[in-house]
């Protein structure tokens, strides 16, 4: 049983996806216990499969049986691998879809025109997806999934009752589809060059037959990151995210928002280390322009959430400039950068996560996204309003939070690495973020100013709590607390994550 | 002798845990209050206990959690933490019963969100205190400029969404803009150790170029110590109630930003370190610059507050100015200079706010003649105003003693002349103000019908913080003896 975790993990909201779909014809009753059985099961295989992978190393598992044990070329099957690193997204992946799926059980419905079966199935979907793309160790076949999850998302961005849903969701499949064909061509290269499609087969073919001088090998890893770079909406690239998730239905921005981005940072890093192979990446005479592109990126993303007067779509540039961080960290050619791009994947999706719970929150409630419309928040959800802060001051970046500890670790690859204008873009953007919370802060505190208001005695009208349902609130807190969690613990998860870039990348 | 031991964490957490019992008792104030007296008189315990023992040269330890490789979230207790620690906890109390006196008398709005911000600054002042390592210094720190913003914003109008805007604007810019790239920077170098030791844990890691730099970056990073060109905070803070701008812009949150800066000083670079650096003269070229200027700006103010938290501005560069001359008296004065001025700022702040809440003046010139309606209250802020100046029969006369001895025994005499200079200044913005209170020709009618005192609570807490200004005086007792510890390790005697 326990050698056959790994491909459970996929299995339960796999299935789960068919019967919510099954289900959906009799009765939308079904729809949410059945999503829940399916991402929980998820969850709970991919913690034991996580916690084999920490005990003994990475677990490997062929698809199938096609194992190399009897001569079989390793090329041809599909293999799936969890090491200390990709099993960290696997869990979060089931871990934010359970959060949220609970989060949003009133609103799906009214959300999506009454296609609740549909969009659990789809939902569903989407996860497997990302998961698959997590776990694989097989070029192609994560394209499959890469597109398993983005038609899914594409269906679930549409799905929205704003007028503007289907066109954003048609602009993401546009730059969704190139992003994948880049991807794909990649790996054809690739495949062409090396006749294999398993990444470590790759990697190994690669030096054996001496191929990392060769120009097609160049062409297909800036296809394959050209692709990935889409799909992460990296700063030129970025144009479809914040209409994909300012107008589908809340609940798809609360699961797309953390991890889609998330995830594909992390593949570009499973690209880069167990691909590829980190000598040939760093050895590129372009390294260092990627870098200078993420300085452009964070600095972009944080003007334009300083210059945005919605809140949702503020949130969605901070995703902007955040992706900046990770890939900025990830090319700065040193251990240290490397840590803190994977810590932020994790730490980044909890605070993203409970920012956008945070948000969808206030918005239903005040029935405005425009940060004005916040006037008083403090005194009617105060629990709101404090996991809202949390979230904000990892975005900012102060301690103990989860998002102090990325930059950390990120600004001290940075300085190892002499790149000093990451550095400040760093510093930079933690002060616009300082700057662009406190703006909403101020509004949720001061409430409306009148200008001859200078006195300061008892006429401020105490105003009702009107907090949201429980259902709501413990996942909101869950994820707060995660986010301190996450950064109380960044010395054991950082400690974790060197091991597994070792493991993986052969790190120096 | 170092001894691991539960005191640091509790005296630190003691305000902490009561914001529970504080918030959930906001409909019974008197309950409520007498949580924030328990919490008080706690923390003044366990500091007090570990007393004897830090002056006896032990060190205690406590280690909360492993937080960044190499560097945990750790708490050691030592003479100069103990000293800080000592000043705050023990005016928390008193300001506390002002607090009850003020807040009630002016019938203000969310008290209960008061007493419970003010609970979690104090924790994070003593955080500061006792924390063993720059990491941890900068964690607390942070809490404090996060946890005071609802106190100095509190009267929710325009004028304090103005003074917030600028408070968190100077204090988290320079903390995130220049202490936490140091601080990153020192990790980097030191493998992630960050601990404090008197030998300096910087000696011998970095070179000159470097060293100035961080130097720097440290000094302007804590800009809660109110060196010019980033004080305006300061002054914007004063739209606070004053109990706030009493204990924390007198004596918690500067009086932190001061400690970090000598922490710098002494634990992060070393006396001797810096010595050979030499980079020191240009904190001691800031500081005495600001120390004059900020006394020329405090002549200008009408607005009490503001004349006060200038002159704080400038008390808070006689500290830094006199750690920098690297002496050992200048040490020991400007250790001893963090308790004096605290007894006697607060004392000037209670004042101000005893005035406000009694007659609702703010401003200087309506204050003629106030000395005959509130004879306590000018009374004591003449006791204040003498301690601050630095006069005999005050605490302030000793410390300001040892900051020009120090000038002298480092031999730089223009130093000895701006602390005299600014001495002039002090008085001469000080007088005016008791001369008006008490001996104006022309007084003004509305202080004509007897005395008319604040509230009673009030006029105890600043009477008590007088009286301590001139007993420490003939017995500055523990203070003095700790800072005189700390500055012999400091000097490796």
């Amino acid at each position: 049983m326990a050698d056959q975790y790994p491909i459970l993990i996929l299995l339960f909201p796999l299935f789960a996806a068919v019967c919510v779909a099954l289900a959906g014809t009799k009765s939308d009753r079904f729809c949410l216990p059945i999503t829940l059985v399916g991402l929980g099961g998820s969850l709970l295989f991919a913690i034991l499969t996580q916690g084999q992978a920490v005990a003994n190393g990475p677990v490997e598992y062929f698809l199938g049986g096609w194992d190399t044990s009897d001569g079989k070329p390793l090329g041809i099957g599909i293999q799936y691998i969890v090491d200390p690193i990709n099993g960290l997204v696997l869990v979060l992946i089931p871990l934010i879809g359970l959060i949220t799926a609970i989060f949003s059980a009133d609103r799906i419905s009214e959300e999506t025109n009454d296609k609740v079966a549909l969009f659990y199935s789809l939902y569903l979907l989407m996860l497997t997806g990302l998961m698959g793309m997590a776990i694989t160790a097989d070029a192609f076949n994560l394209y499959v999934l890469l597109e398993v999850s983005s038609l899914t998302g594409y269906a679930l961005v549409a799905m929205g009752t704003h007028r503007r849903a289907a066109p954003a969701a048609f602009n993401y499949v546009i730059m969704g589809t190139i992003g994948a064909t880049f991807y794909l061509l990649g790996v054809g290269y690739l495949y062409l060059k090396t006749g294999s499609l398993n990444m470590g087969d790759i990697k190994e073919i690669l030096v054996e037959k001496n191929l990392h001088g060769s120009q097609a090998v160049n062409v297909a890893f800036i296809m394959i990151l050209v692709g990935v770079l889409v799909k992460m909406a990296f700063f030129p690239l970025h144009a479809w995210l914040p209409n994909a998730y300012c107008f589908g239905p809340s609940t798809t921005a609360c699961v797309v928002a953390p991890l889609v981005t998330k995830v594909s940072v992390y593949i570009m890093v499973r690209m880069m280390l167990s691909v590829f192979g980190i000598e040939y990446v760093y050895s590129l005479p372009w390294a260092d322009t990627v870098v200078w592109l993420a300085v452009v990126g964070i600095i972009g993303g944080s003007v334009m959430a300083l210059s945005e007067p919605d809140l949702k779509r503020m949130l969605t540039w901070l995703i902007v400039a955040e992706v900046g961080y990770m890939v900025g960290g990830a090319w700065l050619v040193n251990e240290k950068g490397m840590i803190g791009t994977v810590y932020h994947v994790i730490s980044d999706a909890a605070m993203t996560s409970c920012l956008f719970l945070a948000v969808t929150i206030l918005i239903s409630k005040s029935g405005s996204s425009k940060i004005e419309s916040l006037t008083g928040a403090f005194q009617k959800y105060p629990l709101t309003m404090t996991a809202f802060l949390v979230g904000a001051f990892s975005m900012i970046g102060i301690p103990p939070t989860a998002g102090f500890f990325s930059k950390y670790y990120l600004i001290r690859g940075g300085l190892e690495a002499g790149h000093y204008a990451y550095v400040i873009a760093l510093l930079i953007s933690s002060l616009v973020n300082a700057i662009v919370f406190f703006r909403i802060i101020e509004v949720a505190f001061f409430g409306k100013l009148s200008d001859d208001d200078h006195g300061h005695h008892d006429h401020h009208e105490p105003v009702a709590q009107d907090e949201a349902p429980w259902f709501k609130l413990a996942p909101l807190v869950f994820m707060a607390i995660c986010v301190v969690a996450v950064g109380l613990y960044n010395a054991e998860l950082a400690e974790l994550i060197g091991r597994g870039l070792e493991q993986i990348g052969g790190w120096r | 002798m170092i001894e691991t031991s539960y005191l640091p964490l509790a005296a630190c957490l003691a305000s902490l845990v009561a914001v529970l019992p504080i918030s959930l008792s906001g409909s019974r104030p008197n309950v409520r209050e007498a949580f924030t007296f328990l919490a008080g008189f706690a923390k003044l315990f366990f500091v007090c206990s570990m007393l004897t023992g830090v002056v006896e040269g032990k060190v205690y330890e406590f280690t909360l959690c492993n937080i960044l490789p190499n560097a945990p979230l750790q708490f050691r207790v030592d003479t100069f933490g103990m000293f800080f620690a000592l000043v705050a906890s023990s005016l928390w109390i008193v300001t506390s019963l002002y607090s009850i006196g003020y807040m009630r008398g002016l019938k203000e709005h969310a008290q209960t969100r008061f007493f419970s911000f003010f609970a979690v600054a104090l924790s994070a002042t003593i955080g500061v205190a006792f924390s063993a390592n720059l990491l941890t210094l900068y964690v607390f720190y942070e809490l404090l400029s996060l946890s005071t913003y609802p106190l100095v914003t509190h009267h929710q109008d325009k004028e304090a969404r103005g003074g917030g805007r600028t408070y968190l604007t100077y204090l988290l810019g320079t903390s995130v803009g220049f202490a936490l790239p140091a601080l990153i920077f020192i990790a980097w170098k030191t493998g992630g150790a960050m601990d404090f030791s008197a030998a300096g844990m910087l000696a011998g890691k970095i070179d000159g170029p470097e060293g100035t730099v961080l130097l720097l970056l440290l000094v302007f990073g804590f800009a809660k110590g109110g060196l010019m060109p980033f004080h305006s905070w300061l002054p914007g803070a004063m739209v606070a109630p004053t109990p706030v701008s009493a204990l924390l812009h007198a004596v918690a949150v500067v009086k932190v930003g001061v400690f970090c800066i000598l922490r710098v000083i002494t634990g992060v670079f070393g006396v001797e370190f810096l010595q050979e650096l030499g980079a020191v003269n240009i904190i001691t070229g800031v500081a005495a610059f600001t120390v004059v200027t900020s006394s020329l700006i405090a002549l200008t103010q009408d607005n009490l507050k503001r004349r006060l938290a200038f002159s704080t501005i400038g008390q808070l560069s006689y500290i830094i100015l006199g750690a920098s001359l690297l002496t050992r008296s200048g040490m020991t004065g400007s250790f001893m200079h963090i308790a004096m001025h605290a007894f006697g700022k607060i004392t000037l702040f209670f004042c101000a706010g005893a005035i406000f809440e009694a007659t609702g003046r703010k401003y200087i010139s309506q204050l003629n003649g106030i000395g005959k309606a509130m004879p306590y209250t000018m009374t004591a802020f003449a006791i204040g105003a003498m301690s601050v100046i630095g006069l005999p029969l005050t605490g302030g006369l000793i410390s300001k003693f040892y900051l020009v001895y120090g000038t002298v025994e480092g031999q730089q005499y223009w130093m000895t002349a701006v602390y005299l200079i600014s001495s002039l200044l002090n008085a001469a913005y000080f007088f005016p103000l008791i001369f008006r209170a008490f001996f104006t020709k022309e007084p003004d009618p509305a202080f004509d019908d007897g005395v008319k005192e604040a509230h009673p609570a009030c006029v105890a807490a600043l009477m008590f913080t007088a009286v301590c200004s001139v007993v420490l005086f003939f017995f500055p007792g523990p203070f003095f003896q700790l800072a005189d510890l700390t500055a012999q390790t400091m000097f490796g005697l």
